[in-house]
């Protein structure tokens, strides 16, 4: 029993060290974007900001169209989700239990490409899109992004895994492909759906390298490269920083505390799924 | 993976509604398989294309066949560049991944608020890397940030954490580690919550310490995700980027100790329009890692344990 009680505290002790790691930079950040330049600059250093005012978020604002970053940042992952969501779910479960010739070489180059660095791509995307004149628009964001291999291959591994029966009872009743496909098997697999979704959220609110090689232009900008902007122009005003970064943190944080579970699950299947 | 082909799939011969049937899975697969044909597969060739040739602005590119690969292999700042990448993944991948195996294996344990602990750890996967950088840049300032006041109320005086090029790669490399232990951790804790607890049980009974049970029952039991992880860790490492661009100017006196092989490239393409040789560049760079991919499929049988 004591021996017990003392493995416990040690778990706790690594467990609140490393939580305590893991946040701090976040307390920081909310206490940083309170303060003045001066307060933040106090040696020792001023803990709580002496007033709790918003003026630093004002201020940023004003510098530059964050509400414009957000809307096309929720722009893009929005199309990229719904895109490649469905996408996905359809070439999933043709993968999963469509025959058709051809079948192991088409998923073989939908495998290729999941292991191939991405940066390999982006110079020839690049090129399309200033092709098709399509560069600092919402299109240029969301192109990329708009099939998932990964999805296909999730969607595939779900698909697998459902029984056969239904398909089979439902083939039995005269239902066409697409209906055994739309009615019948795809509402057993939401939550390879939603998984498929939050991946491709999180891949394109991460992805600062895009974004900034195709708009390059202030309102076409996402929260990331709208940083980038701001870094340039503040790079020593910290409070402005932190008000600036708080606001690009903060939509996807809310998110998450909302959906935890499914962000979660959706993590840890693609690792024992992948 | 794939299926061993049966001597004749009736499914696959030609009839009226065979080929009905080809028609729709040829449909579902269009878009992703069009997508994945002109983004990706059409991008890997243009790639390797332009790295023979000069391409400076919208211009033709001109054919200078192996001009780029022989200066890509005398050129000091890509092999500062691997360098730099090596050093980073020597770092980040194996404090990386035990952080998270360790924060993994605790929390699999019966303990009290593991949602939240859960939770907290998670929170970097969420932030833009955008976002974190500025706030990680904001900790190490020299004579402001948080790390050096803290460590100054210790008497002890800082390092110039991003200007000195001794200490600038290790900076990096916490964030990174700080960044990815969350990711991580999920996937080794829902490898972990698949081994049975009977076996534990059984270790138990036969005495077996802490240490032993983690070594002969943990580990071999989670060696498929432990592997994936390790595997995916070491690439992501060789592909860093957001960190080096948002911590760095190229003005910055620790710049060379850190630019990574992709930092190099988006120069190349994207700030000296030279896009030739950044092709090349970024070509090297999917070969390595093709080669470690090669290794891993190969090493994978070997030494991972499957139970199905």
């Amino acid at each position: 029993m004591k021996h017990k009680k003392r493995k416990n505290i040690f778990v706790y002790t690594v467990l609140i060290i490393m939580a305590f790691i893991m946040v701090l930079p976040f307390i920081w950040t909310i206490l940083t974007a309170f303060k003045t330049q001066s307060e933040a600059l106090q040696v020792p250093p001023q803990i709580l900001p002496s007033s709790w005012s918003l003026r630093n978020f004002k201020a940023v604002m004003e510098v530059l169209p964050f509400g414009k970053f957000f809307v096309n940042t929720f722009l893009m992952i929005l199309f990229r989700v719904l895109g490649s969501v469905f996408f996905s779910a359809l070439a999933g479960y043709a993968f999963a239990r469509l025959v058709f010739p051809g079948k192991n070489v088409l998923f073989a180059i939908i495998l290729l490409q999941m292991m191939v660095p991405g940066q390999i791509f982006i110079l020839p995307q690049y090129m399309i899109v200033s092709k098709l004149a399509w560069l600092n628009s919402i299109k240029a964001l969301v192109l990329p992004g708009i099939v998932s291999t990964f999805g296909t291959f999730l969607m595939r591994q779900f698909f697998m895994g459902l029984p056969r029966d239904l398909e089979e009872a439902a083939v039995l009743d005269g239902c066409s492909i697409w209906k055994t496909f739309w009615k019948i098997m795809l509402p057993l697999t939401k939550p390879g759906l939603v998984s498929v979704g939050i991946f491709t959220a999180l891949f394109a609110w991460k992805d600062l390298l895009w974004p900034l090689i195709v708009n390059m232009s202030i309102d076409k900008m996402t929260l990331s490269t709208g940083l980038v902007n701001l870094m340039g122009q503040y790079s020593v005003d910290y409070p402005q920083l932190m008000a600036g970064s708080l606001i690009a943190i903060l939509p996807m944080l809310i998110l998450f505390l909302f959906f935890q579970k499914q962000f979660v699950e959706g993590i840890a299947t693609s690792g024992t799924k992948g | 993976m794939i299926r061993k082909k049966k001597v004749k799939n009736p499914r696959l011969t030609l009839t009226k509604r065979n080929i009905n049937a080809w028609g729709y899975a040829y449909l579902f697969i269009a878009p992703t398989l069009i997508g994945v044909l002109v983004l990706n597969l059409w991008g890997i060739i243009q790639s390797i294309y332009y790295s023979f040739h000069e391409v400076k602005g919208f211009n033709d590119p001109e054919f200078i066949g192996l001009e780029n690969y022989v200066r890509l292999f005398s050129d000091g700042e890509v092999f500062r560049a691997l360098k730099n990448i090596l050093v980073y993944a020597a770092i980040t991948v194996p404090i990386g991944v035990t952080l998270s195996l360790l924060l993994a294996v605790l929390l699999n344990a019966k303990i009290k608020g593991k949602g939240l602990f859960r939770c907290i750890y998670f929170l970097p996967v969420v932030s833009a890397p955008a976002a974190v950088v500025l706030v990680w840049k904001w900790l190490y300032n020299k004579d402001f940030g948080l790390i050096n006041q803290v460590l100054e109320t210790f008497h002890i005086s800082g390092p110039d954490w991003l200007g000195s090029g001794s200490i600038a790669m290790v900076s990096v490399a916490i964030v990174g580690i700080w960044s990815m232990l969350g990711y991580n951790m999920i996937l080794l804790l829902a490898g972990l919550q698949e081994v049975p607890k009977e076996l534990y049980e059984a270790a138990e009974i036969d005495g077996g310490g802490a240490v032993q049970k983690f070594l002969k029952i943990t580990v071999p039991l989670i060696s498929p995700t432990l592997f994936f992880v390790i595997v995916t860790t070491i690439i992501n490492a060789l592909q860093v980027f957001d960190t080096i661009f948002m911590m760095f100017k190229t003005s910055s006196p620790a710049f060379s100790a850190v630019e990574s092989i992709v930092y190099l490239f988006y120069r190349y393409t994207f700030t000296n329009y030279n896009k030739g040789y950044g092709s090349a560049i970024v070509v090297l760079l999917f070969v390595i890692i093709m080669a470690i991919t090669g290794v891993q499929l190969k090493l994978q049988k070997k030494w991972v344990h499957y139970n199905d």
